[in-house]
């Protein structure tokens, strides 16, 4: 009843408002008449009754207004006038609200633009359904410091009949080679269980993905394509079901499609763009048909956890499952290799440390957003100063305060949400260009967009820092001195001392702020400036690195490349022809572990778990090192240097004793008080023949930037062998004509071998900072916004102050004052703020800055350089924004100033 | 118009309610009921009357219609509704134990305590 008596209060306010009113002025028309036909029947005259009943009932308006209010929806007329007003303002001054605007659009279109990344990759990482019960399986051997070692066949049968989960599958991302086609090409591909789509909780968009409970041995002859694949291989074919296609010699039948939106959970882009699925038992030939527990071969698995158990009460269950498994299996499991199981959030893996530095770029823009805020409530109170008179004017004629606050805050909000429009407008124009500084690894980056999420939190921040700015200035209206303010001839400014001090505060904050991002954005640039400058032990300029892969048919009789003396019968003949390519001066062929930053991790090269000669070590617990495998003509061709002993030659052949080269820094782990030339090292379990080391390197940063000091060895791909290969050219060399060139050159030794991912290893380094330098650019950025903003502010309470004071500054000059006296008194006003903004800035910074520590590279989060650095810059910029304030004082005519009071 | 008492914050809606229910009236006649009913004892300003009938049609509790008075004017009357007439009810309960608690209260004597 209620509801629908405002209903049709509201619907007669707005629908038959002329009707209301007419009946409003009846009604009190029609009291005045009956109160006149009373008093004239007491005996008046009617028009003196008349007049009489006027005079009692009183203000007529007053009460129709009051009436007025009382009726529903009165509030939207209100609004609406405030609004048409706040626009009349606005538009008469249209340079101040301009600089509003223009400030609030920066500070919400930054912040939006962050928060654009941030949903669409922190806060949904995983576009799966239930996507909180999936799992990554990482399994550790603390014991001997080895961490996401893999896991074997069995545990995995394990893990998946525990009643923990309901689906676990392993991951195997591999690259193969799509054959039997017009022109060989490479694919990205994924084995893994039969129920891995299940698991994930996806769809194909065409035919069907694997029987998900097939566990026959080897691997299944059906494939899983991507959307990507179909439209560029089969041009899109609607009877793409059921045609065949030949990976690696082996043939596979289509059965199904993925949508163009479906992605895996990888760590980087390449896994998280897989276009061939095919699905396996994991065991059966091509591998083990009995595989053993300690064949730690299945790099990583993913799960999905029982409905309603949590990831806490799932690895309590698992710990238990591992000390079963331990016993049992007493001889596979040493105790003190400390075998664990890690359950780990799937979100996590995949967003890796994308997360740290987007937390940081979210606080760097919400630091200036609150800097632009800050900027805004200055002018505001500026500019309120100014409209004080009109203030009291209308306060004086019967505005109520509530009614002119209301006003203000109308005509803040009006600001912002212009400052909000016109933030999101300028990100629609730069969106192409903005994505471009986002770098390749962060995953889910086709997904960032302006959704309708990221326009709500524009919104809401719009609507947040206007009442956030325009509150203070807003309230500042009900400490207004009616009788002063109105008293003050003319001239706007009053400027009570409250207000200045306010506004004192605010550029300290101000300026504290912008020294700390400027601090974190000296820290990330002195990092990334020593990362850059680092030494990296191989010179990666002038080299060219192409991709190349030879098959593993799962019939492994019909493998031509079995041996490594079949295999060095091809390197030999790609490299001679490479050599003849023009430009080229120097080649060499390697395995996809000695590519320069060039891998990525859990692939195909786990570090080796090694076993040295004369020491004790069971089998298990052998330590790992990273193994390169190379030409002998790699360790020229990258420049590297060699410190002791010698390099692979000609007479290091398959029937030779197998040799290795290690650096510098596996020497001094391994044998830090002897030399390592000559000793003994075995690679592999399984492995028969010791390996003699023969040279020692120098360290090169080829596995990390970061990391100079991994443990590597180096072997003889002529003895050892590989499939997953690089070509590296050394030479003056025509980057867009050489990859067709070699693959010309490859094709036709062997016209099945796809030639892919050429790149300039200057590329490659470059690329490894990627991240930093995305960090870097955008928190420069915003720490140079951030001053200009604090210089801004500086500027304007300075302004204010001579303006203020000009009266104060004329007197001073007419009894001989030096205007170099005025100059510097002002400065010392600048700077006073400067310096104390800066000390607290620099208590924040420091409180701050280790949060860091992890984004940062040889520089503490407290380096006094850094620091330093920022400050004096900043003080620097501080005193020119006071200068220009400071010489208009000293030329203040004082026979002016005088006057004009 | 020359009433005594000013009235309490609160009790117009209450007095208008009652006058009402008595039998529908206008403006005018709401004023002179009250004037009647409190024994001429109760000052009622006439501009923050048509607010409070404004106020109580929105709330629902009183409806208005437009009709000729007893010397043939035009005028706007007031009725309660169902909803008013709960609400007087309600009103004049809650305002006889207010006003019984603090006749109570000012009665007492020391050796009461």
């Amino acid at each position: 009843m209620t509801l629908l008596a405002y209903l049709s209060s509201l619907a007669a306010h707005f629908l038959h408002r002329s009707q209301t009113e007419n009946e409003l002025e009846e009604e009190l028309r029609s009291h005045i008449r009956l109160r006149a036909d009373d008093l004239e029947r007491l005996g008046l005259a009617r028009s003196e009754a008349e007049q009489r009943a006027r005079i009692e009932f009183g203000g007529e308006v007053q009460v129709k207004e009051k009436c007025r209010d009382e009726l529903a929806g009165n509030f939207i007329d209100i609004l609406i006038q405030d609004l048409r007003f706040s626009v009349r303002m606005l538009r008469k001054t249209p340079g101040f609200t301009a600089i509003v605007v223009l400030t609030m659009a920066l500070g919400i279109g930054a912040t939006t633009a962050i928060f654009s990344v941030v949903d669409a990759t922190l806060l949904h990482p995983l576009p799966y359904p239930h996507a909180e019960q999936l799992v990554r399986i990482v399994d550790d051997l603390a014991g001997i410091g080895a961490h996401d070692v893999g896991m074997s066949e069995p545990e995995w049968q394990d893990l998946q009949h525990s009643g923990i989960f309901q689906y676990v599958s392993p991951t195997w991302y591999d690259d193969n080679n799509l054959t039997g086609l017009s022109k060989p090409g490479r694919v990205s591909l994924l084995i893994e269980a039969p129920d891995y789509f299940a698991l994930l909780g996806v769809k194909p968009e065409l035919g069907r993905t694997f029987p998900p409970l097939d566990h026959s041995p080897g691997f299944t002859t059906e494939a899983v394509i991507s959307d990507g694949l179909w439209k560029r291989t089969f041009g899109g074919d609607p009877a793409i079901l059921r045609k065949q296609f030949r990976m690696d010699t082996d043939l596979y039948r289509i059965v199904g499609v993925m949508p163009a939106d479906f992605h895996d959970p990888g760590t980087s882009p390449r896994e998280r763009n897989i276009e061939v699925w095919a699905a396996t038992s994991f065991y059966g030939p091509p591998m083990s048909d009995h595989p053993a527990r300690s064949g730690r071969n299945l790099p990583t698995a993913i799960a999905r956890l029982k409905p309603g158990l949590t990831i806490p009460a799932a690895q309590s269950r698992v710990d238990a499952l591992v000390a079963a498994l331990q016993k049992q299996y007493a001889g596979d499991y040493p105790a003190h290799m400390k075998w664990k199981i890690r359950l780990m959030p799937l979100k996590e893996s995949v967003l890796g440390d994308v997360r740290q530095t987007l937390t940081m770029l979210l606080i760097a823009v919400g630091l200036v957003l609150f800097i632009a805020c800050v900027n805004v409530a200055n002018l505001l109170l500026a500019r309120g100063s100014v409209r004080s008179r009109e203030m009291a004017i209308r306060r004086a004629l019967g505005a109520g305060q509530a009614r002119l606050t209301r006003q203000l805050l109308t005509e803040n909000l009006l600001l912002s949400l212009l400052g909000g429009a016109t933030g999101l407008g300028a990100l629609f124009l730069a969106k192409d260009f903005l994505l471009k500084l986002v770098p390749e690894t962060l995953p889910r980056l086709n997904e960032i967009s302006i959704s309708w999420i990221v326009l709500l939190f524009a919104l809401g921040m719009s609507v947040i820092s206007g009442v956030s700015f325009g509150i203070a200035p807003a309230l500042s209206v009900r400490r207004l001195d009616l009788i002063h303010a109105l008293k003050q001839e003319g001239r706007g400014s009053t400027g009570s001392r409250e207000q200045t001090r306010s506004r004192r505060t605010l550029v300290i904050t101000e300026f504290a702020m912008s020294l700390v991002l400027l601090i974190a954005a000296g820290l990330l640039l002195h990092s990334f400036w020593d990362l850059l400058n680092a030494p990296l032990g191989f010179n990666p300029h002038s080299v060219m690195t192409i991709k190349t892969r030879m098959p593993y048919p799962n019939d492994p009789k019909v493998d031509k490349y079995a041996t490594a003396a079949q295999q060095g019968r091809f390197f030999r003949e790609v490299l001679r022809r490479c050599q003849q390519l023009p430009g080229v001066n120097e080649s060499a062929f390697s395995d996809l572990g000695a590519l320069p930053l060039g891998h990525d991790r859990n692939n195909q090269n786990p570090p080796l778990p090694m076993m040295i000669e004369g020491r004790q070590t069971q089998s298990n617990e052998a330590p790992l090192v990273d193994e390169s495998i190379v030409t002998p003509e790699y360790f020229h061709l990258m420049e590297m240097t060699l410190r002791r002993g010698r390099i692979f030659n000609e007479l290091d052949t398959d029937q030779a004793e197998p040799v290795a080269v290690i650096n510098e820094s596996m020497a001094q782990t391994f044998w830090p008080n002897e030399d390592a030339i000559g000793k003994h090292v075995k690679l592999s379990r399984r492995a028969t023949k010791w390996t003699t080391i023969i040279g020692v390197v120098a360290n090169a940063r080829t596995e990390s930037l970061e990391n100079v000091k991994v443990p590597q060895i180096y072997t003889d791909l002529y003895q050892r062998g590989a499939k997953h290969l690089v070509i590296f050219l050394r030479g003056d060399l025509n980057a867009a004509a050489i990859p067709d060139a070699v693959r010309e050159q490859v094709q036709s030794v062997d016209p099945t071998l796809p030639v892919f991912s050429a790149e300039m290893l200057s590329n490659t380094v470059s690329a490894a900072l990627d991240q930093r330098r995305f960090a870097l650019e955008i928190v420069g950025l915003f720490a140079l916004t951030a001053l200009l903003l604090a210089a801004i502010g500086i500027y304007g309470v300075l302004s204010f102050l001579v303006n203020e004071r000009t009266h104060e500054i004329g007197i001073r000059l007419a009894l001989g004052a030096q205007r170099r006296a005025i100059l510097q008194m002002l400065l010392r006003h600048g700077l006073w703020l400067a310096l104390t903004g800066a000390a607290v800035g620099l208590v924040c910074a420091l409180a701050l800055s280790h949060f860091m520590a992890s984004a940062l590279y040889g520089v503490r989060p407290t380096d006094p350089m850094t620091f330093g650095v920022v400050l004096v810059i900043s003080i620097v910029v501080a005193l020119l924004a006071s200068y220009l304030p400071a010489r208009r004082a000293t030329r203040v005519d004082p026979m002016i100033a005088l006057r004009c009071d | 118009m020359d009433y005594e008492a000013e009235l309490l914050p609160g009790t117009l809606d209450l007095l208008i309610l009652k006058a009402v229910s008595l039998g529908p009236l206008h403006g005018y006649g709401v004023l002179l009921r009250i004037g009647q009913i409190s024994g001429r004892a109760l000052l009622i300003q006439q501009g923050a009357l048509y607010p409070a009938l404004f106020r109580l049609v929105r709330q629902g509790l009183l409806k208005a219609s437009w009709d000729k008075s007893d010397n043939n004017r035009r005028a706007k009357y007031y009725e309660l509704t169902a909803k008013g007439r709960r609400r007087l009810r309600e009103e004049t309960d809650g305002w006889n134990r207010l006003a019984k608690a603090i006749a109570t209260a000012l009665a007492a004597r020391p050796q009461e305590i």
